[in-house]
């Protein structure tokens, strides 16, 4: 399936979960606030939260430095 | 509009654009702006504000100047090295304009002493290195309702957004709560590219003066974000949370929390 990752078309399998994708992307998922079609994912509900076809998903990352 | 002889040629390019004229320059000769760390990104934010005329500039900072940090802290000096910084960046931007008044705050802002440093001004601009800070700023600025300008760096990335409290979401409607201490390093771990605080102070400087003069659309409801190595900005729409522990319908956040320092890496 093809989705929007952070702004580009990206392809990965059917039913991938966030945390299936933050794997994947080998990104540390405390580390990140992922967004699919503009609404908040809960970190708690990254394991359960399944993408489908065309969604849009932005990781935004920490950062704290000034 | 009792300009002097010398302000008039001083900010002859601000008061030739229709956006700003004599009117919105005195209303940034008029305006009291809170810089919090006078580091990467305050020195930056501080330098244009005071070139822009902004006529009272509070400055936090508790540490000294080192030499580690001339690399992108443009405000401060070899000649400065072991000056607070606070006091360093005082002395760069009145003697870069004499019209602005630079108050240095040689403190830490903790939850007890935050309230009462922000009431003085009207906009605060966050550009501390640490977690701790930048949720106290958040929450202090949601609870008295002051605009705030966030920004952050670190390596090639640095983020900016806007926060109008009432009007649109704060930091924590998109990072809740603060990363577990240790994870997200700090510039000193990873280091940063010296000019990146200069793109990010310079976004974070105009959005305080749009503020100031009430032009333009203001970075709030989106976090902005610049890749150096990409040479790529993209724009993120921060929904607001309406269970925000902070700004949400029924916040759980009613006082100001000091988080450990575990959660701050080195500054």
């Amino acid at each position: 399936m093809k989705i929007r990752l952070n702004g580009d078309t990206a392809e990965f399998k059917e039913g991938l979960t966030v945390s299936e994708l933050l794997r994947e992307l080998e990104i540390e998922p405390r580390g990140v606030a992922v967004e699919v079609n503009m609404k908040i994912v809960k970190k708690k509900d990254f394991e359960g939260f399944r993408l489908k076809e065309g969604d849009s998903v932005e990781i935004v990352s920490f950062v704290g430095g000034g | 509009m009792d300009f002097t002889e010398e302000q008039l040629k001083r900010y002859s390019r601000h008061i030739i654009l229709p956006e700003v004229g004599g009117k919105g320059q005195k209303r940034i000769l008029n305006a009291r702006v809170l810089v919090v760390g006078a580091g990467g990104l305050g020195c930056p934010v501080g330098y244009y504000l005071a070139a822009a005329g902004v006529g009272t500039i509070g400055m936090v900072d508790n540490d000294s100047v080192e030499l580690s940090n001339l690399q992108r802290q443009i405000a401060h000096s070899t000649r400065t090295i072991g000056v607070n910084k606070a006091e360093s960046a005082k002395q760069t931007f009145e003697a870069l304009n004499p019209d602005v008044s630079v108050i240095p705050i040689k403190d830490r802002l903790n939850s007890k002493n935050i309230l009462d440093i922000i009431k003085d001004y009207d906009i605060v601009v966050d550009g501390t290195d640490n977690f701790p800070t930048r949720y106290l700023i958040n929450d202090a600025c949601v609870m008295t309702k002051k605009p705030l300008v966030s920004g952050a760096i670190l390596r090639f990335e640095g983020q900016v957004t806007t926060i109008l409290p009432g009007d649109g979401p704060c930091y924590r409607c998109l990072f809740e709560e603060p990363p577990p201490p240790g994870l997200v390093p700090s510039c000193q771990e990873a280091g940063v590219l010296g000019v990146l605080p200069g793109v990010i102070g310079a976004l974070q400087a105009t959005e305080v003066l749009k503020l100031i003069l009430g032009k333009g659309k203001p970075l709030k409801g989106e976090l902005l974000i610049y890749d150096a190595l990409g040479a790529n900005f993209r724009k993120v729409k921060i929904p607001k949370n309406e269970d925000c522990p902070v700004c949400g319908k029924e916040p759980r956040i009613r006082e100001l929390v000091d988080y450990t320092e575990e959660y701050c890496s080195l500054t």
